[in-house]
Parts: C-alpha cells; sequence; structure tokens
C-alpha cells in the first residue's frame, strides 16, 4: 500500500485492524520518511530499530482489539520514557534515563502504540517558537525556516509532516494550541486534571497538561480517550466520569450556545485574524450553533498573571536540578559554587531569565505584591468564565494573534514572545479544555487556527464542536516536502 | 519600580544561578521590561478576592504508605553525574 504516512490515525487502525496493513509496514514507513526528514529537527532522541523490533513482535502476535494496535508513535521529549534519554529539551537533562515511565505515555503504550523517538520542544516547555531547545531549532514543514511554535514544536511539525501519525505535547500557557495553529495541525489541552501529570518533567504545576496533537478531530479524540485516565500517582489527578471521546463524536451541534468574547478583539490584531474569526463565526452558525456575544472583563490581566504564576511554580519545581544526583554537573569550588555553575551552565537563558522572575516574586517583601496579587488575579479570570457559561455550551476565539514567524524574528524580545499565547493563557489559568482547529490560511499561505474552549470536564463538547466545524472548513495543509532532497 | 543590578545579584544568590557582569546586565533589561508588563495588574483591586491555589477543587486524598516501585539504586545511580560505587558524591561540605 502506498503513501502510508499520509494516512490519518483513524485510516491506519482500521486497516491494521483489517489486516490490510501490518504494524511493521506501517512502522517502517513512518521510520523511513522520519529519516529523510533530519532536517526539520523534530526529534531529540531516535528510537527507531527498537520500533522496528517492536511493530515485528506486534505482528507475530497482534492483539487487533487495542485501541492503538501497533500504531507507531513519537512523543514530545517532556514525557519521561523508561530506559529512553529524556532531556526537556535542556543541557542539565542531557543524559538523564528515567527509571520509569510517564503514566500518559503508558496508557499509550497499554493501548499498542510504539515508541519511535523522542521530539523536540522549547527547554522545560519554557518557549513559543522552539528556539530555546538546547537541541536547536526546529522547522515548519510549511515554509523553510519558519517557526513551528511552541512548546510542543517538535510535536506539531512532526505531525504536520507526517513523520508520526498523531503525537503528545504539553500545555502549560499554550504549548499545544499555539503550535498546532501555526503548523495546520489539531491541538486539545485537556480539562486541568484529566490527563495525569505523573512523570512529566515539571514546569508550572497548576498550570500543566498533556495533551494530543493530530491532524484532525476524530483523531483528536482517539487519543484524548487513551490518554485520559485518573491516576492515583498525580495528587491533582481528578476522578470523574470520562468519554469515550471517539465513539461519542458527533457533527450535531444545533442549538449549542457558542459565545463570542468581545475583549479578544485586542489592539492590533492582524485583519486576517478578525477575518478569520468572522469566518469561523459564520461557520459555526452554518452547523446550526447559535451565536451568543459575551464578556470575559479581565483577558488582559491573563499574561501579566501567568508571568507571575508560571515563572514562580517553575522556580520552584527546577530548584531540584541541582547537580548531584542527575544531570549536568559543573565544576565548583564548593558546593554552593557547584550549585551556582551547574545552573548557569546547564539551563539556557530563558529558563533562567524565568527562574530568576520567579525567584524575584516569591522573595521575602514580594510574594504579597506580586505572586498574592496573581493568585487574586487569576481568581477574577476565572470567575470571568464560570459566568460565561452559564450563558453558553463554549467559546470559540482565535488561537493565535498571529501566524507562524521567521526564526530568530522574536527571540531577542521576551515580552512580544509572550504575546503570542494572549489568546491560550487565560484558559490554563482557569483550568478549562481548549482545542485549536486549523480554519484558514493567511495572505502567505500560512495556517491560521480557532480555539473553541470548554466547560470543565466538557472535552466531548469541544471535540464536538470541531469536528462540526471541520467539515465546513474544509482545511488543506499546503506542504510540499521542501525539506527532503 | 525598577529592578537594578544590586537586584538582580541578590536573586542570582537565591536562585542558585551565577552570572556574569555582562548576564547581569542584559537582566536588569529583560526583567524590567517584564515587570513593565506584569505592573499592570495594579490598576485591579483585590483587597477582597479570594486568591486561587487550585482550579482542581479536591481535596487531597490520603494513601497508605506503602513501597510499590521495585529497588532500582543501580539505575538510579547511574544517573549521577559522578559514579561512586553506592553514594552521591558532592564537593567537600565539612571542612
Amino acid at each position: 500500500m502506498s503513501d502510508i504516512t499520509k494516512q490519518s490515525l483513524s485510516e491506519l487502525v482500521e486497516n491494521i485492524k483489517s489486516k490490510k496493513l501490518s504494524s511493521s509496514e506501517v512502522t517502517k514507513a513512518f521510520v523511513e520518511r522520519s529519516e529523510k526528514s533530519k532536517e526539520l529537527n523534530a526529534y531529540i532522541t531516535e528510537d527507531y530499530a527498537n520500533a522496528v523490533n517492536k511493530a515485528k513482535k506486534f505482528d507475530e502476535k497482534p492483539n487487533l482489539d487495542l485501541k492503538l494496535p501497533g500504531i507507531p508513535m513519537a512523543v514530545k521529549d517532556l514525557f519521561c520514557t523508561k530506559d529512553l534519554r529524556t532531556t526537556a529539551g535542556s543541557k542539565i537533562l542531557n543524559n538523564f534515563v528515567p527509571t520509569y515511565e510517564s503514566t500518559v505515555t503508558q496508557n499509550i503504550w497499554n493501548e499498542g502504540a510504539i515508541l519511535m523517538g523522542k521530539l523536540n520542544c522549547d527547554e522545560f516547555a519554557m518557549g513559543s517558537s522552539n528556539e530555546t531547545s538546547f537541541f536547536g531549532n526546529v522547522q515548519n514543514p510549511i515554509d523553510k525556516n519558519l517557526v513551528p511554535g511552541g512548546s510542543s514544536g517538535g510535536s506539531s511539525s512532526a505531525v504536520a509532516a507526517q513523520l508520526t501519525p498523531i503525537t503528545i505535547g504539553t500545555d502549560t500557557g499554550g504549548s499545544i494550541r499555539q503550535p498546532a495553529s501555526f503548523t495546520g495541525t489539531v491541538g486539545l489541552k485537556p480539562t486541568y486534571g484529566s490527563c495525569s501529570r505523573y512523570g512529566i518533567v515539571a514546569f508550572a504545576s497548576s498550570l500543566d497538561q498533556a495533551g494530543p496533537m493530530a491532524q484532525n478531530v476524530k483523531d483528536c479524540a482517539l487519543l484524548q480517550e487513551v490518554i485520559s485516565t485518573y491516576d492515583d500517582k498525580d495528587s491533582t489527578s481528578i476522578d470523574f466520569k470520562r468519554n469515550e471521546y471517539s465513539k461519542e463524536l458527533t457533527k450535531d451541534i444545533k442549538g449549542k450556545k457558542v459565545g463570542i468574547p468581545k475583549e479578544y478583539r485586542v489592539d492590533g490584531m492582524p485583519k486576517e485574524i478578525e477575518d478569520l474569526w468572522k469566518k469561523g463565526i459564520e461557520y459555526a452558525k452554518d452547523c446550526g450553533a447559535e451565536i451568543i456575544d459575551i464578556s470575559l472583563p479581565h483577558t488582559n490581566y491573563a499574561l501579566p498573571t501567568y508571568y507571575i504564576v508560571a515563572p514562580a511554580e517553575a522556580s520552584s519545581n527546577l530548584a531540584r536540578y541541582d547537580g548531584v544526583k542527575y544531570g549536568f554537573r559543573a565544576k565548583g569550588e564548593n558546593l554552593i559554587d557547584m550549585y551556582e555553575k551547574t545552573r548557569s551552565e546547564g539551563f539556557g537563558a530563558e529558563v533562567q531569565r524565568r527562574i530568576m522572575i520567579g525567584t524575584y516574586v516569591l522573595s521575602s517583601g514580594y510574594y504579597d505584591a506580586y505572586y498574592l496579587k496573581a493568585q487574586k488575579v487569576r481568581k477574577l479570570i476565572k470567575n470571568d468564565f464560570d459566568e460565561a457559561f452559564k450563558k453558553v455550551d463554549a467559546i470559540l476565539t482565535p488561537s493565535t494573534p498571529s501566524s507562524a514567524f521567521k526564526i530568530g524574528e522574536k527571540k531577542d524580545d521576551p515580552v512580544s514572545m509572550y504575546l503570542n499565547d494572549i489568546f491560550t493563557v487565560p484558559v490554563n489559568l482557569a483550568g478549562l479544555p481548549g482545542l485549536s482547529i486549523p480554519a484558514g490560511h493567511d495572505a502567505k499561505g500560512y495556517p491560521l487556527g480557532l480555539q473553541i474552549i470548554g466547560k470543565a470536564f466538557d472535552e466531548q463538547n469541544i471535540l464536538n464542536i470541531s469536528y462540526a466545524m471541520e467539515e465546513k472548513i474544509n482545511f488543506k495543509n499546503k506542504i510540499n516536502d521542501w525539506w527532503i532532497k | 519600580m525598577s529592578i537594578d543590578l544590586k537586584t538582580i545579584k541578590h536573586i542570582s544568590k537565591l536562585s542558585r544561578i551565577s552570572v556574569d557582569e555582562k548576564k547581569a546586565e542584559k537582566l536588569v533589561g529583560d526583567l524590567n521590561s517584564i515587570f513593565d508588563f506584569i505592573e499592570k495588574l495594579n490598576e485591579l483591586k483585590t483587597d477582597n478576592v479570594e486568591p486561587l491555589t487550585s482550579v482542581a477543587e479536591t481535596t487531597l486524598k490520603l494513601r497508605a504508605d506503602e513501597v510499590k516501585s521495585k529497588n532500582l539504586r543501580e539505575q538510579v545511580i547511574k544517573n549521577s553525574p559522578k559514579e561512586n560505587e553506592d553514594y552521591f558524591v558532592v564537593p567537600k561540605v565539612i571542612e
């Protein structure tokens, strides 16, 4: 069968289940394409030989009742994988080999999928362009020298370029949805507590969530169904009734109330984004949804709140990297000197910047003025959503304020880089599910995404709305394999 | 308010990240532009707002204090930057 890598996850699952394709054929096809795509720099660690062996073993005794039978998959290098190097995109973890498996990846392997390798990402998931990775920039398959978004940039690049049929990323302030938007793919950030954080390298614990990234909504629903489980190894995992999202997926969204928040019409937003949003509203109406104007008055305060809360939590989480028990160690004259040099040489500039912001806002005399203040504003932001969801079932916004930008374009201006996440950050602060679907192209032909935000634990509803809209939008990604010689 | 070189050096010490003069000066600029942006929060009155510490409104569950993993000493030690049989070795702490 030709063009295996062009098939969606759902097609591959069906073809393996009906024995039209073997796991070996599928795995080899994705491995071959990954090998030809080194220029994208999507992988940090390749595990191809093992993947091909596992596929062979699967084919010898195939269990076709599984949800991901013999499906090869590469995952973001923020998930701990037992016996396979896990770097979080950082020099400080360059040689770290976990002795345990993250719950989310374990769930995936339990359903029959096969690990192909670990995908590039911004260092400790701190970035919006994949430029903070110790392992170098990732190319967006859409165009040369274009960022794939971040922090799950290797993931978005790999899915868009069809190096893996599907993948997982993590999203602390937009790290799944923004790269999905930049690459013309679908990305879901689930409700906080839906997917276990056990075994995911921690960035900001009250915001981090793992989620699926896919070529279409149906594939996204299937992977969400696999990765979302209650886990007693994560104290903030929530025990709620989880749907079989892919089975319950429907395009019937007639009468669903979709809110349009006026505060998302930000100053200086390009006309292309405004037009895309208007088109999105028309698509939603065409699908039978009812459009309702709403207000989220504290939207403008979300980014400043995020840039206190996330660095504060990061500074605490990253205190563990001291060069003692694992990871990189620099030579020092004494213990303190060793710590300081290890962290100075082991972390990149953006991570150091955020640790220092976090340390400052938590330091004596500043805690109330910054951290406590931010927690209070976070409450106001959550209240805004609670009020809005009394009137609507979902909220429709653009995913990002622009399309993908060139590598290097925003690297030296942290604040302009942070503004990328203006539409995605409020969702993390409120712990809600949000999904980005590709919805059009800008004048340069680069993809643009729309975000659908749901009530807590209502992933099914936003998947359904996206599924219905996806059909109307009929998006086609423009990728010409420029990196393959 | 603005963050000066002295403050950067203080934070650097608290963070256990060494910074030389050049890096410190760059951080002064970066952190000031970030804090200018953060100061926007002062527009809001929040005296009577409860701080939100977690969006997951659950009480922490208790569990039995049992060892569930196998003895992984060897594998764990392997990740150590400087091996010495069964111990983690660090620079001399006691004179």
